[in-house]
């Protein structure tokens, strides 16, 4: 096996890493291929490239592509038992599930995105209040790990390990295979409801019912608005419809080129979020739309991110308790306001639980996701949000983060030191690295 | 369309992207190939996937005297459906390997060549029988022209190519289309850290542009279609300027 010297960016572009991409094909290649590539500066899995920052790349050292490794090796339509290599994507889990009745129990907001990227970043997704993250519905995992040998772990076997690989970002090893509990009941298409919010208060109010009421729920802040109408936008919720007819998937769309970073600035997004909002009617909609269409809107457009232009974006997203979620997120959208910090549509939602994982992402509380262009001062503004969802008890998404600072980190996750310690144990020379591990000093020191 | 594709070479990446793509169109599909393991796990994937059925068939192209059982093999499996070929197995050494080996020279020539040809004369009287099916089979633009950096898996490409002229010759008579496939630079594990690749297209996109190609019947496709123009260009060099190129 040959590797490929490459240069891979994360889906913010903002973080980009030069490495030694290996790609296996086959799974029986993987212990060959972790000890080809685990030299001196180390390793780490690749999957769909969808995380934000640096959580998947590791410059001047090696990474392991996992996406060629999509096999379904088994599912049980009995129990919704499904086990499959690390490179399946929701796409295809969508595709081949939802036609007959099941479903990814958690989704994150792309289908591109890989199960090894699901268990790594203990993923969430639009019904979290109601059936948690990925994490609580994996069974059992086979993990190659940095001694060369395989263990299956699950909260029974193994359980520490197994608390440190969901949510662990790809440190304890690598995914063989995974098995999950699909959830029954899907449907094809959901029945969706919109209506508009005025303000803050009334878009959480509506997302703190929705937690009983709905299914899903997802709420869509207009970030530019400020003054009385701060955090208006639109609120989402859905339910299966079974038996209805399934509408043909979308056209997807390309973008072809990097936009020049002139398209997106206050004017045009302030237009863009006012159309959006616009959509809607005052009265709200009904409407019935493909599964996958509602969970993935952005999906439809390939390669959404280059409207960023060659210097790439930040996502920033956090997760504040429910007690402090209303004045923290207000504080939030009113220092991006005033930053005059140009973002698209921001994402507000209700998380339900604690995931199972060490370093999982989830807590009872609401989660504030939004995107900005990589400006001049715009790392600062972030490094300031960050350090807020510190002060206020919520934390920060591994998955999205390129700038977390370590004494936050360590602030937000607790279990940081029970996760040190283990890497230290099972994989003292650091095998298994990222530029994020490095960064946020998750892993053994190297010696050189 | 439903029929039953023997994918030989199963384990590949085109061949993978073409039973999964034949498989998504409800045709059966069997997966044949020397890694039983990964053949088992891609045809249980795909049974998953569905719609259309998997088997798996141990075959190694260079063990010319099974080829005749595993023909007989793959007809049984396939019963009442059409018997279709997708030949997706090969070898590409380095040149430099092959000049220090004759050894090395003679399995990119077995496997390339003499293999291919011996599993189609086996194949060919079970179609010619049938008067059903269709074989489509991957050569390369390597075969188009013989230059200093790969000339004698291009050779064997090149010896595939022309057999496959006469073979489409005589299955024509049957009412059985045989489609020679060029693929260009693809995303697989032939090509990945390779040096000089450009416009690699990836296995999905090659995989679905022979199942087209094979349904229409085609005779010669290169995919993707622009390299058409580039072998155009490169078989039109003299040879007296060519042999001075480094390509």
């Amino acid at each position: 096996m040959r590797a490929k010297t490459t240069t891979l960016t994360g889906w913010g572009r903002s973080s980009q890493a030069r490495l030694e991409a290996w790609r296996p094909e086959r799974g029986a290649e993987l212990e060959a291929v972790l000890a080809a590539a685990s030299g001196q500066a180390g390793v780490i899995a690749h999957g769909a490239g969808r995380s934000y920052g640096d959580s998947a790349l590791n410059d001047g050292g090696a990474a392991i592509l996992t996406q060629r490794l999509d096999r379904i090796s088994s599912f049980d339509a009995g129990t919704g038992e499904l086990v499959a290599e690390p490179g399946v994507t929701f796409r295809d889990l969508i595709s081949t599930f939802v036609p007959r009745g099941f479903m990814p129990p958690a989704s994150p907001g792309t289908a591109f995105a890989t199960l090894g990227g699901a268990v790594a970043a203990d993923v969430h997704g639009k019904n979290h209040d109601r059936h948690g993250s990925f994490g609580d519905h994996v069974r059992w995992i086979d993990l190659l790990g940095a001694d060369g040998q395989t263990r299956r772990v699950s909260p029974g076997d193994h359980a520490e390990l197994f608390a440190a690989t969901i949510g662990g970002m790809g440190l304890t090893g690598l995914i063989r295979r995974i098995a999950i509990t699909l959830l029954p009941g899907a449907s094809e298409v959901v029945r969706v409801s919109e209506r508009r919010v005025r303000d803050l208060d009334e878009h959480l109010a509506g997302l703190f019912a929705a937690r009983a009421q709905a299914n899903f729920s997802v709420g869509w802040v207009d970030a530019m608005a400020s003054g009385a109408s701060l955090g208006r936008g639109i609120l989402e919720t859905a339910e299966f419809a079974p038996g209805l007819a399934v509408p043909p998937p979308p056209k997807r769309r390309r973008i072809l080129i990097d936009l020049p970073g002139f398209v997106l600035n206050p004017l045009s997004i302030r237009a863009f979020n006012r159309l959006y909002g616009a959509r809607v009617p005052q009265a709200g909609r009904e409407s019935v739309r493909r599964l996958d269409v509602f969970l993935y809107p952005l999906d439809a457009i390939h390669d959404w991110n280059r409207i960023y232009g060659k210097k790439g974006f930040y996502q920033f997203q956090c997760v504040i308790p429910d007690a402090e979620a209303p004045r923290t997120i207000r504080e939030m959208l009113e220092t991006i306001a005033r930053a005059g910090r140009a973002s698209f549509l921001a994402v507000l939602k209700t998380l339900g639980s604690a995931g199972q994982g060490m370093l999982s992402f989830p807590m009872r509380g609401v989660t504030l996701a939004l995107d900005f262009p990589r400006k001049t001062g715009v790392e600062e503004l972030i490094v300031g949000l960050n350090r807020l969802a510190r002060e206020r008890g919520g934390r920060v998404y591994l998955a999205k983060d390129a700038l977390l600072a370590r004494e936050d980190f360590r602030a937000m996750y607790p279990r940081h030191a029970e996760f040190a310690e283990l890497l230290g144990r099972i994989d003292p020379t650091a095998k298994f690295t990222s530029d994020q591990a490095r960064r946020l000093s998750l892993t053994p020191a190297r010696r050189a | 369309m439903s029929e039953c594709w023997l994918v030989l070479g199963a384990s590949s990446a085109i061949a993978r992207a073409f039973a999964r793509h034949a498989a998504r169109a409800g045709d059966m599909v069997i997966l044949a190939g020397r890694d039983a393991d990964d053949l088992a796990a891609g045809a249980t994937d795909i049974a998953i996937r569905g719609p259309g059925a998997a088997h798996t068939l141990q075959f190694d192209a260079r063990d010319h005297a099974s080829h005749i059982a595993v023909v007989a093999h793959a007809a049984e499996l396939a019963g009442d459906l059409p018997l279709s070929v997708f030949l997706a197995f090969g070898a590409m050494p380095s040149q430099a390997e092959i000049d220090v080996d004759f050894a090395v020279a003679w399995t990119a020539l077995d496997t390339n060549f003499v293999g291919a040809v011996s599993i189609l004369q086996a194949l060919a009287p079970v179609l010619e029988r049938c008067k059903a099916g269709r074989i489509v089979a991957l050569s390369s633009v390597a075969g188009d022209r013989g230059r200093l950096k790969n000339f004698v898996y291009g050779a064997a490409k090149a010896g595939l190519t022309t057999y496959l002229q006469g073979l489409r010759a005589r299955l024509f008579r049957a009412g059985v289309p045989v489609t020679t496939v060029k693929p260009g630079f693809v995303d697989t594990a032939m090509t990945w850290g390779l040096p000089g690749m450009f416009l690699v297209a990836s296995p999905e996109a090659v995989a679905a542009k022979c199942y087209v190609a094979a349904t229409k019947g085609k005779e010669e496709i290169y995919v993707p279609f622009f390299w058409w123009g580039i072998m155009t260009i490169i078989r039109n060099i003299p040879e007296r300027i060519f042999k001075k190129l480094s390509i």
